[in-house]
């Protein structure tokens, strides 16, 4: 073997003769922004009467290994807006190098008008939307809590195909099968907002981490959580899964130790 | 030796025999023209001044703002051609946010000066441009704390060294004025424009080197300045404008915001009063003669 990697793999010229070159494609299109590469797992968020809470864990994965266990995927955007990131993690930071130019920019002018959540959301999923069209895709499920121009609470979903949804609980990921059934059962679709508070909405969030923890592989002990409400963004970044128990684990049949 | 007739104002990038650019000059004598605008520069942050003559009656109040925010951190007034100071400061956002992509941070007020010197002496090389028609006045703040990298997640290596050195102290004040030729220089207190012969004297007699000025006196000192660089044009209607940057642990946290509107009123009606106070005290001396003058004023 020799020290040029684009003859490995290749036949050799002093067997085979000289390869004719001008069949391999020397250029071509771009793929590998076309897959996720180092990717955070669920965001999951629950509104409430005068604000959203929002969560997501600490751990970035590459492919199935715990890479980095200390990523903060919960973006907070001005002073009353929080972005939580699913997917690949380096288009996560672009888009939050794209949203500082942008704060920066709306700063210029001082006109006391600053872009609240729901602009932030328009905008994002129009991003995603663009990229997906160029078949550059920004390998990223969002969530966007803060509020709406009316001051009232806003929680919506924007996918790396530009599609956007809301509801008053949301998950990515993992969570979308594992959180929503458990925030459906704890605020039913009759409750209405305001007799949600505060604190079961932070609770149901660590609830919903505690399951995924338990049950999604490529998650994590360690999460962020933020509560955004009029006062402002209350951002804890090192929280930690308290109260496990593992017992429902004896009783899990199907693959390790216990085939049967 | 004068410029005039002999052919070598006609263009940029011509030197006159004695050496001289005369276009550049010319600028420059634009500039003088302009309403005046200062910077103070403080142990706690920066100041800057304008006065706003107002060209017509039908301009709204507060409106078509003087002070321009680059990135956070920096702001930027000048005296001279509008246009030319828009285009500066289109310039130096362009500057900063081309910063922000190489490097992710803010970039230093001593850095972004630099590029602007060097962006306004290019505008002196060649005879199908002109040189601008501003003076500027860039102030900020080079943040004291350890900032972390724009789009950073995670908190990297827990052991390494990782380049830092223990106990270096970094940030603080920046404060620097570029001229139409190009040249640039960091100051204390800056002064251009119409009433900046004035504005220098009373912003020398501030000892601003010492660092005793707090940012809010300051802020005070900056409002009574401008009001008294604009008593040689009396005649003339002006609005105050004033914008600040202070440190993290100041009232704008290192960014560069308009001085809040009860803390510029009140700095407007202590110039007042002080200016009025003098007028009174000279017409005192005349009363009373020389010898009983002498009383400080407050």
């Amino acid at each position: 073997m020799n020290h040029y990697p684009e003859v490995w793999g290749r036949p050799r010229d002093d067997i085979y003769g000289p390869y004719n070159s001008s069949y391999l494609q020397t250029t071509g299109p771009k793929t590998h922004t076309q897959s996720p590469a180092v990717t955070g797992t669920s965001v999951i968020a629950v509104k409430f009467n005068g604000g959203v809470a929002i969560a997501a864990d600490n751990l970035a994965s590459y492919g199935s290994l715990a890479r980095f266990t200390d990523v903060k995927r919960l973006r907070v955007f001005g002073d009353s807006a929080v972005v939580g990131f699913s997917g690949d993690v380096s288009d996560m930071q672009y888009i939050d190098r794209l949203l500082e130019s942008l704060d920066i920019r709306e700063n210029y002018s001082t006109h006391g008008n600053m872009m609240n959540a729901k602009n932030l959301h328009t905008y994002l999923s129009k991003v995603l939307y663009k990229r997906r069209s160029e078949f550059n895709p920004l390998w990223n499920h969002i969530l966007v809590a803060g509020f709406d121009e009316d001051k009232k609470p806003f929680l919506s979903s924007a996918d790396l195909l530009g599609t956007t949804y809301s509801a008053p609980h949301l998950a990515t990921g993992f969570g979308a099968h594992l959180a929503i059934p458990i925030l459906r059962r704890l605020f039913p679709e009759e409750k209405p907002l305001e007799e949600i508070s505060k604190g079961e909405a932070e609770a149901a969030l660590r609830e919903c981490l505690k399951v995924l923890w338990y049950r999604d592989a490529r998650s994590l002990d360690k999460y962020s959580i933020a509560v955004i409400t009029a006062e402002g963004v209350e951002i804890k970044e090192d929280q930690v899964i308290e109260a496990q128990s593992w017992a429902f684990a004896e009783s899990i049949r199907g693959y390790g130790a216990q085939v049967n | 030796m004068t410029s005039i007739g002999t052919g070598y104002d006609l263009s940029n990038s011509v030197f006159s025999p004695d050496g001289r650019n005369f276009q550049v000059e010319y600028a420059a004598k634009a500039v003088e023209n302009g309403g005046t605008a200062i910077g103070i520069r403080c142990k706690d942050g920066v100041v800057l001044a304008v006065e706003k003559i107002i060209t017509s009656k039908l301009l709204k109040p507060g409106a078509n703002k003087r002070i321009a925010t680059v990135d956070r951190h920096v702001g930027i007034v000048s005296a001279g051609l509008v246009p030319d100071g828009r285009h500066f400061v289109s310039r130096a956002r362009d500057e900063a946010a081309s910063w922000r992509s190489v490097y992710k941070g803010p970039i230093p007020v001593s850095a972004l000066s630099n590029r602007l010197g060097s962006y306004v002496q290019a505008y002196t090389l060649y005879s199908s441009v002109r040189p601008f028609g501003v003076t500027a006045i860039v102030g900020g703040w080079d943040s004291e704390a350890e900032l972390a990298v724009d789009g950073q997640v995670g908190s990297g290596p827990k052991s390494g060294s990782g380049g830092k050195v223990d106990g270096a102290r970094a940030g603080g004040p920046g404060l620097y004025m570029i001229e139409p030729s190009g040249l640039y220089w960091g100051y204390y207190g800056a002064a251009t424009g119409k009433g900046r012969q004035a504005a220098k004297a009373e912003l020398e007699k501030l000892d601003l080197s010492s660092g005793n000025l707090s940012l809010v006196d300051a802020v005070k000192e900056a409002a009574r300045i401008i009001y008294v660089a604009h008593e040689d044009s009396k005649d003339k209607d002006f609005e105050l404008e004033m914008s600040w940057i202070s440190s993290l642990d100041g009232p704008t946290h290192g960014r560069h915001e308009e001085v809040p509107k009860q803390l510029l009123e009140e700095a407007e009606k202590a110039a007042k009063r002080s200016l009025e106070g003098e007028d009174e005290e000279e017409e005192e001396v005349a009363k009373d003669g020389p010898n009983q003058g002498e009383r400080m004023e407050e």
